[in-house]
């Protein structure tokens, strides 16, 4: 079996603003696959190179050396995003637009025909629970209404390749069960689910395999059972040792 | 082609769906109806001073739509970050900027077609008379000299960050084309070298815009350019556009959006 994606010596450097400073690499030599049908998490502290990662990925900023492969085509080609659906981090969207004439938007850009279309917007909306609110303006949504309006432009093109940045960002813990159980479901369907999150426990959960991230580097990679098993400690502690994190003792 | 349609679709359905928009544009025809309407005396001199001032608005009022709207395109795409969802669909950045493009220019060319249609039906009850012709031929070069400053327009919105810094500049070179650019090689054959060299090479390389005025046709009911000179006029400025949208890609296609 060939993986969905595949990321081979990524190097990632970005130019300091101010004069005279060293380049700053956000990726050292990144090697990363993941393979159809996983859930993949993709974890690390801020600054450690997951949005880097990410943004390489989807052709948002050039790699310094390395290269990314969506379904085995260069990420840099516009083609290679036919088949995959992105949820950014917060939820961007044309708020003078409703869900349903964003999607129609979107779904023009895949060229999935007319009659298609309103049959997947009923679909995706269904699964996102916004049939009652397709006419209402995105500016008027609350922040997991907006959220799940972002699942919805990402499933409108029936992708085999999901990349979720933080899906699961700043909603309450209904609207996180609620990304958790589409997620599930998706993973039901046998879609691939590339996923980066703070939310470790959520990733146990869901995930099958890991990779966690550090300054740059990836320090660790695995299925999720096999490293609580090698470690002795859930993920939440792996990542914590990993990142070289040791809590105070109580006072 | 097909995403950078979808994307016009947008561009023109944000525009419309704008207050401030509305408001130039119902000022514009509130303006023109008042001044069309007006006739002191019937004396021709003061109907085509009107009928100046009427198309010197139509003129302002397109150039500014054009250029707010199209300065601020690609920048608030950034700031607003529906750049990312977008361009992570199959859509390249030469299709974001020929949407853009495409969009702003349909979308000014609605407004100016109103504009004129409301020009026209106040101008031609008053008069009597109706030269339909001249009024495309006037209407088309208006439209193509907006491809003109939309292309340029969006160059600089790659360039420069904020779109209002991005309007004033843009509206002051295309000011500055319309006045200075045609006594450019009056004013090299005065110079020394190399200035004159230099200046020469700027009347050479700057687009004359101001082929594409000729508000004359209207006031003063002169004859009808010939069909030759127009449409090679109309490819001059076609390749102009075509120039400031390659330069545009050149300047975006590598840009690192973080």
């Amino acid at each position: 079996m060939r993986p969905i994606l595949k990321i081979e010596n990524l190097r990632v450097e970005y130019r300091s603003r101010e004069a005279h400073q060293p380049l700053k690499v956000a990726v050292h030599d990144l090697d990363l696959s993941v393979m159809p049908g996983e859930v993949f998490g993709f974890l690390g502290p801020n600054g450690a190179g997951k949005t880097s990662t990410m943004n390489v990925l989807l052709g948002f900023v050039q790699p310094t050396a390395g290269g990314v492969y969506l379904f085995d085509a260069d990420a840099r080609d516009p083609l290679a995003r036919q088949r995959i659906g992105y949820l950014p981090e917060l939820t961007y969207y044309y708020k003078f637009l409703s869900v349903e004439e964003l999607l129609r938007f979107y779904a023009k850009i895949f060229r999935i025909p007319k009659g298609e279309t309103e049959k997947r917007i009923d679909w995706v909306l269904k699964v996102v629970e916004l049939e009652h609110a397709r006419t209402r303006l995105i500016k008027t949504y609350s922040k997991g209404m907006q959220q799940r309006a972002g699942l919805a432009q990402a499933l409108i093109n029936n992708p085999d390749l999901l990349i979720l940045d933080e899906p699961t960002s700043g909603l309450d813990p209904i609207g996180r069960m609620k990304v958790r159980e589409i997620i599930r479901r998706l993973k039901h369907e046998g879609k691939t689910v590339f996923f980066s999150s703070h939310e470790l426990g959520e990733v146990e959960t869901v995930c099958d395999r890991v990779a966690i991230m550090n300054e740059g580097r990836k320090t660790v990679e695995g299925s999720v059972t096999d490293l609580v098993a090698e470690h002795k400690m859930d993920l939440e502690h792996i990542f914590l040792k990993i990142i070289g994190y040791t809590p105070e003792a109580p006072v | 082609m097909n995403a950078s349609l979808a994307i016009a679709t947008i561009v023109i359905k944000e525009l419309y769906r704008r207050k401030d928009f509305y408001v130039l544009f119902i000022l514009t025809a509130v303006l023109t109806i008042s001044l069309g309407s007006i006739n002191f005396f019937n004396d021709d001199r003061i109907v085509r001073f009107l009928k100046e001032a009427c198309l010197l608005l139509i003129w302002l009022a397109s150039l500014a739509i054009a250029l707010t709207t199209t300065a601020r395109q690609i920048p608030m795409e950034r700031e607003s970050r529906t750049i990312f969802p977008l361009l992570a669909k199959p859509v390249s950045r030469w299709d974001l900027i020929l949407g853009k493009f495409i969009g702003c220019w349909l979308a000014c060319g609605l407004a100016l077609f109103v504009f004129y249609l409301f020009f026209a039906v106040i101008s031609g009850s008053k008069e009597h008379a109706w030269p339909v012709v001249q009024y495309f031929q006037a209407a088309w070069f208006h439209w193509i000299f907006l491809a003109v400053v939309i292309a340029m327009a969006l160059l600089g919105s790659v360039i420069f960050a904020a779109p209002s810094s991005n309007s004033t500049i843009c509206f002051v070179v295309v000011l500055g084309i319309l006045f200075v650019a045609r006594h450019l090689n009056q004013i090299a054959m005065q110079e020394p070298e190399p200035l004159s060299s230099i200046v020469y090479a700027l009347y050479y390389l700057l687009p004359h815009l101001e082929f594409f005025d000729v508000r004359d046709l209207i006031i003063h009911n002169a004859g009808l350019i010939p069909w030759g000179p127009w449409l090679l006029a109309s490819v001059y400025g076609g390749v102009y556009s075509a120039f400031f949208l390659a330069a545009c890609w050149v300047a975006f296609r590598r840009k690192p959006l973080n």
